[in-house]
C-alpha cells in the first residue's frame, strides 16, 4: 500500500493463517452459510481478582477526597472492595479492622500514567529489556502487556509509595510504539492477573527527537532510513492513519455486504491496523510522548485531520507555552515536576509547568516514567505546588491531588471506577503517616480494592517478589 | 578574634571596591533575625545576626547590633544555613548531554585517564549553574562520568557563584570505578580488574628506602614512554595524602575489596555508589572510609545492587560513617535536599541529613578550613530559607556565595516569567 508499510508484508501469510484459525472460519469454508466474522477485542482478558480483606474503617483522619476538597477529622469505611462512606462518626461493621487515623492523611491512591515497570524491570539486564520494539517506525501491533514481568520488584516499591494503579507504556523510539495496558498494582502470577478490569486500551505514540534519532541513521530501519526529520515523523503518523482508514473501510464493506446477504469472506486481519483503526474509532486512547510546544501544536492538527482524540501528551515539557490551546482541545499533559535539559527538546523545562497547565484550565497530571520517581509522585506534586505558589498560582493541596489520581484516571478512562473517594468507587486508597506534601511523610498503608497491598507498619505482611527471595535485602524496602 | 578589626578592614574594602552586587567581595552584609544552623544540622542559634564582609563570615551571634554600613537581609521567621554542597555532579562539564553540545564529562577516547583534570573543561557560563544555586546549592564536586577504562581522572570542587573562576579545589579526588562495567573493560572479570588496579598503584607507590637519584633514574627508564606525567603527578599527590581515591563500588564484596585496597596502600579513600554499603557499614567505619551516596537507591537494578534500600544512609551514619548525599546527577543536583529528606523518612536523623549536605562533603573533600560551617573566618556561603531546608515545599529567599548575594534568576525563571501570562508572541517579552 505504501512505502512505510512495506516491511510489514513478511507477516502477511502467518497473520492470515492465524486469523482464519482464530476466527474459527477455517473449517467453515465451503459450508452452507457463513457466520459474520468479528474480531475479539479482548483476547487477553483480565484475570484480576481482589485480595481478601475485612472491612476497614479509618477514623479521624485528614481526608483529601480527590475531587478538590479537604475534610478534617473524617472517617472512611471500605467494604467489599469499595468506598462505602466518607464522613464523620461512621460506625464500623462487625469484624471490621479499625485504624486510628489521628494525625494522618487519607487520599485516593496515586495513579501513574507513565510507567515501564515490568517491561524494563529490575534487574535491568538485556534479557529483561522488553519495553520497545524498535525494528520499525510503526509498531501498533505490539501490546506491552505481553512484555510485562509481574515479578518486577518495582511494583512493590511503587505500592510503598502509594501507587494503586498504573499504565505501562511501550518506549518512545517509534512513531507508534504499541498498545499500553492499565494495571491494578497487585502482585500476580501472570500479567493478566494485574490487568485493571474494564480499563480501555491505550496506545503510545511519540513526537520529536526519539523516532528521528532511532530511525534516521538507518541503524534500526535499514531499508528506509526514515523518519530522519520532524516532518518525516508527521508523514509517518498521517500515512499510518490513512492506512487505518482504508483498512476500516474494507471491514465495513465486508460487514455491509454480509448483511446484504452476499457470500463474502472477511478481509485479512492486520494486527497493526487493528490498533490504528481502534484509535480512529475512539476505542483506544492515545498517549503521545511530546516535549516541544510546536510538536504538540502540529499533533493537535493531525488529530483534527483524522478526527481522533489525543488523550494525553506525555512529558509535555513545554505545555506551559501552549496551555490555552491544550485546554481548548481537551488534551491532558502528563508531566514531571523538574526533569529538564537532558536533550534539546527538554531544554526549556521549568518547575512551574504543572501549575501553569492547571491555571490555564487544562488537565494536569504528574507522571514518573521512572522506577524511582514512581515511588514518590506525591513529592513531585508538592514541588510543583510550591513552585506555582511562589509566582502567585494559588492552588490548594486538595485541588493538586487531582494531578495524582482523578486526572490520571480520566486520561486512562477509569475515572468512573477509581480516582476519588466517592461512594461506590473502588477502594484504592492510601493512608499517609502525615501530610503527603511533606518529604517526611510515608505511605503507611496502600489499599487496592479495600485490601492492603503494602503496609509499612507491618513489614512481615509485605510481598516479596520471586526474584528477591534468597538475595541480599530480600525486599528490604525501608 | 577581633571583630572590630575585621569590621575596620571590611569598611576599607567597601570604600575601595564599592557596593555593587556583581562586584566580588564588595558588600558588607548582615543577615538578621533568622534561626541559624551553624554546624550542619547542629549549632542552632535563634535570632541570629550573621555579619559578612570581604567574602567571609566575620561573626555569628544571637541577636546583637548591626554595624553601620551593612546592608541588612531580614531573615525573620526564616531558617539560615551554610550554602549546600552537591556531590556526584558534572556541573560545568555538561549542558545538554544527549543531543546538544559536547559533553565534557565523558572522555571515552582519551588516552590518558588517571591524569585528566576536569578544571580545563569547566564552563562557568553553563545554565545549570544558576539553575542549581538558586535552590541553595553553592558548592559542587564535579568530575568525569566515563572514560575508556575505569579511571575517571581528577575531579574538582567548584563554587557556583558569579565570575569566570569557579575552581575551589583542583584535583580534589582521583576517580576509580569498580564493578561489572569496569571489570568488563579490564578483561571480563573482577580478578583482572583488581590485578590491573594493584599493578598501576604499586607502580606509582613511592619507595621510601630508595635514594632520590636512583628513583629518578628508575622512573625515567620505566615511565618515559608508558606514563604521561599528569598521571604520575596525580598518583604522587594521592600517596602524599593531598588527594583521595574516590572509588565507585556497589556490591558488598566489592566494597570489602576497596577497604582492603585502602589498608594495603594507606592513602585516603572515598567510597561512592555504595548501594550495599549498609551491609559492611561497621567495616567502613573502622576503615575510616566516608561514603558519597544516592539515598534513594531502592531497587535491585543489577546483580551488584541486590541489597538496595533507602535505609542505607541511616544505617551508615548509625555505624559511624561520614556521608554526603547526592542530588540527581547534574541537571537536578538541586534535588539533594529532597533526597536527604527521603533518607530522613527512612531512618536518618534530620541533623545527620543536614550534615550530609554541608560539613560532611566539606570534610570528605578537604574543604573544612574554608567552607562548611557558619563561623567567623569561613567563606560566606549562606542561604536563607523560607522554612526547613530539607522540606520539599521550602525555597531559598536569599543566597550568598563567597559573600556575594546572587540574584535568584536562571534561564528557567526567565522562561517562567515570560509564560506566566501567555501572549501572541512571547518573544517580545524579556
Amino acid at each position: 500500500m505504501t512505502a512505510l508499510k512495506k516491511p510489514r508484508s513478511r507477516f502477511a501469510v502467518s497473520v492470515l493463517t492465524a486469523a482464519l484459525l482464530a476466527a474459527g472460519i477455517a473449517g467453515e469454508v465451503g459450508a452452507q452459510k457463513r457466520e459474520l466474522v468479528t474480531i475479539n477485542k479482548d483476547p487477553f482478558p483480565s484475570s484480576y481478582t481482589r485480595l481478601e480483606s475485612a472491612p476497614i474503617l479509618i477514623t479521624n483522619a485528614t481526608v483529601l477526597d480527590g475531587k478538590g476538597s479537604l475534610i478534617e477529622d473524617a472517617d472512611i469505611l471500605m467494604q467489599d472492595g469499595k468506598v462505602k462512606r466518607v464522613g464523620k462518626n461512621l460506625k464500623a461493621p462487625k469484624d471490621a479492622r479499625l485504624i486510628d487515623g489521628t494525625g494522618k492523611w487519607v487520599t485516593p491512591g496515586i495513579i501513574d500514567v507513565h510507567s515501564h515497570l515490568g517491561v524494563y524491570p529490575s534487574p535491568g539486564t538485556q534479557s529483561h529489556a522488553d519495553g520497545n520494539e524498535i525494528g520499525e517506525p510503526v509498531t501498533a501491533d505490539v501490546w506491552v502487556e505481553h512484555s510485562n514481568w509481574p515479578q518486577d520488584p518495582g511494583f512493590i516499591r511503587a505500592a510503598a509509595g502509594g501507587i494503586t494503579a498504573l499504565q505501562l507504556l511501550p518506549g518512545s523510539a517509534n512513531l507508534v510504539g504499541g498498545r499500553s495496558v492499565t494495571l491494578k498494582n497487585v502482585p500476580g502470577r501472570v500479567a493478566q492477573d494485574m490487568k485493571f478490569p474494564g480499563a480501555p486500551y491505550g496506545v503510545k505514540m511519540a513526537c520529536g527527537e526519539n523516532p528521528k534519532r532511532v530511525y534516521g541513521t538507518g541503524e534500526n530501519n535499514p531499508t528506509l532510513h526514515r523518519p530522519y526529520t520532524r516532518m518525516g515523523n508527521v508523514a509517518g503518523y498521517r500515512q499510518a492513519f490513512a492506512d487505518a482508514q482504508a483498512y476500516q473501510r474494507a471491514w465495513d464493506k465486508y460487514e455491509r455486504d454480509f448483511k446484504a446477504g452476499k457470500d463474502v469472506l472477511p478481509p485479512q486481519r492486520d494486527i497493526n491496523m487493528e490498533t490504528m483503526a481502534g484509535i480512529l474509532a475512539g476505542e483506544i486512547l492515545v498517549h503521545m510522548h511530546c516535549y516541544r510546544a510546536d510538536d504538540m501544536g502540529t499533533m493537535l492538527d493531525v488529530m483534527k485531520e483524522f478526527n481522533y482524540q489525543i488523550t494525553s501528551f506525555q512529558h509535555a515539557v513545554e505545555s506551559y507555552k501552549i496551555a490555552d490551546k491544550l485546554a481548548e482541545d481537551n488534551v491532558c499533559s502528563a508531566m514531571w515536576a523538574d526533569w529538564w535539559g537532558f536533550k534539546m527538546e527538554a531544554y526549556d523545562g521549568i518547575r512551574e509547568n504543572i501549575p501553569f497547565v492547571h491555571k490555564a484550565g487544562a488537565c494536569a497530571i504528574v507522571h514518573s516514567d521512572s522506577e524511582e520517581g514512581i515511588q514518590r509522585l506525591n513529592q513531585e506534586a508538592a514541588k510543583a505546588l510550591a513552585d506555582g505558589r511562589k509566582v502567585g498560582v494559588d492552588i490548594s493541596k486538595a485541588e493538586a491531588w487531582q494531578w495524582l489520581s482523578l486526572n490520571p484516571a480520566k486520561s486512562l478512562g477509569i475515572d468512573k471506577m477509581t480516582g476519588t473517594l466517592e461512594k461506590g468507587k473502588d477502594a484504592d486508597v492510601v493512608l499517609w503517616s502525615g501530610d503527603p506534601f511533606s518529604v517526611y511523610t510515608n505511605a503507611e498503608i496502600t489499599f487496592v480494592d479495600g485490601a492492603p497491598v503494602y503496609d509499612r507498619t507491618n513489614p512481615a505482611f509485605n510481598p516479596v517478589m520471586d526474584f528477591e527471595l534468597g538475595q541480599p535485602g530480600e525486599g528490604d524496602v525501608e | 578574634m577581633s571583630i572590630l578589626a575585621k569590621l575596620k578592614n571590611a569598611s576599607v574594602a567597601v570604600a575601595i571596591v564599592g557596593t555593587s552586587l556583581s562586584t566580588a567581595y564588595a558588600e558588607d552584609i548582615a543577615i538578621t533575625g533568622g534561626t541559624a544552623f551553624t554546624n550542619g544540622g547542629k549549632g542552632k542559634i535563634e535570632n541570629a545576626t550573621i555579619l559578612v564582609s570581604d567574602g567571609k563570615i566575620s561573626s555569628v551571634n544571637a541577636g546583637g547590633d548591626v554595624p553601620s554600613g551593612y546592608r541588612v537581609i531580614d531573615a525573620s521567621n526564616q531558617w539560615v544555613t551554610v550554602g549546600l554542597m552537591a556531590t556526584g555532579t558534572t556541573l560545568g562539564l555538561t549542558e545538554v548531554p544527549l543531543s546538544g553540545s559536547l559533553n565534557d564529562a565523558t572522555a571515552n577516547k582519551a588516552k590518558n585517564t588517571i591524569g585528566l583534570d576536569v578544571t580545563y573543561a569547566i564552563d562557568p557560563s553553563s545554565t545549570l549553574i544558576p539553575v542549581t544555586r538558586i535552590e541553595g546549592i553553592t558548592r559542587a564536586v564535579t568530575g568525569l562520568s566515563s572514560t575508556k577504562d575505569y579511571w575517571l581522572g581528577q575531579g574538582a570542587v567548584i563554587h557556583l557563584g558569579d565570575g569566570f573562576d569557579l575552581v575551589e579545589k583542583q584535583g580534589a579526588y582521583i576517580g576509580l570505578q569498580i564493578g561489572e562495567g569496569a571489570a568488563t573493560k579490564a578483561g571480563g572479570s573482577r580478578a583482572a580488574l583488581w590485578q590491573e588496579v594493584y599493578a598501576k598503584l604499586e607502580d606509582a607507590k613511592p619507595e621510601p628506602e630508595t635514594d632520590d637519584k636512583d628513583e629518578d633514574k628508575g622512573e625515567k627508564k620505566a615511565d618515559k614512554k608508558k606514563r604521561p606525567s599528569a598521571e604520575k603527578k596525580a598518583l604522587k599527590r594521592l600517596f602524599k595524602g593531598e588527594t583521595s581515591l574516590m572509588v565507585t563500588a556497589n556490591r558488598a564484596a566489592d566494597i570489602l575489596q576497596v577497604i582492603r585496597l585502602k589498608k594495603h596502600f594507606g592513602f585516603k579513600v572515598i567510597l561512592t555508589g555504595a548501594v550495599e554499603a549498609w551491609r559492611v557499614a561497621d567495616e567502613l567505619a573502622k576503615a575510616d572510609i566516608p561514603v558519597v551516596l544516592d539515598a534513594l537507591e531502592s531497587l535491585p537494578q543489577s546483580f551488584e545492587t541486590l541489597g538496595a534500600t533507602q535505609a542505607n544512609a541511616g544505617r551508615l551514619v548509625a555505624a559511624g560513617v561520614t556521608i554526603a548525599i547526592t542530588g540527581k546527577g547534574s541537571h537536578n543536583a538541586r534535588l539533594m535536599p529532597q533526597n536527604a529528606g527521603n533518607a530522613v523518612s527512612n531512618g536518618l536523623s534530620w541533623e545527620a541529613a543536614m550534615d550530609a549536605m554541608t560539613v560532611g562533603p566539606a570534610k570528605i573533600f578537604g574543604l573544612s578550613d574554608s567552607y562548611g560551617t557558619l563561623e567567623a573566618g569561613k567563606d560566606a556561603d549562606i542561604v536563607v530559607w523560607d522554612g526547613d531546608p530539607i522540606e520539599i515545599m521550602t525555597s531559598p529567599t536569599a543566597v550568598l556565595i563567597k559573600g556575594n548575594q546572587i540574584e535568584l534568576v536562571s534561564r528557567q525563571t526567565k522562561l517562567r516569567d515570560r509564560y506566566l501570562e501567555i501572549t501572541r508572541s512571547p518573544q517580545f517579552k524579556k
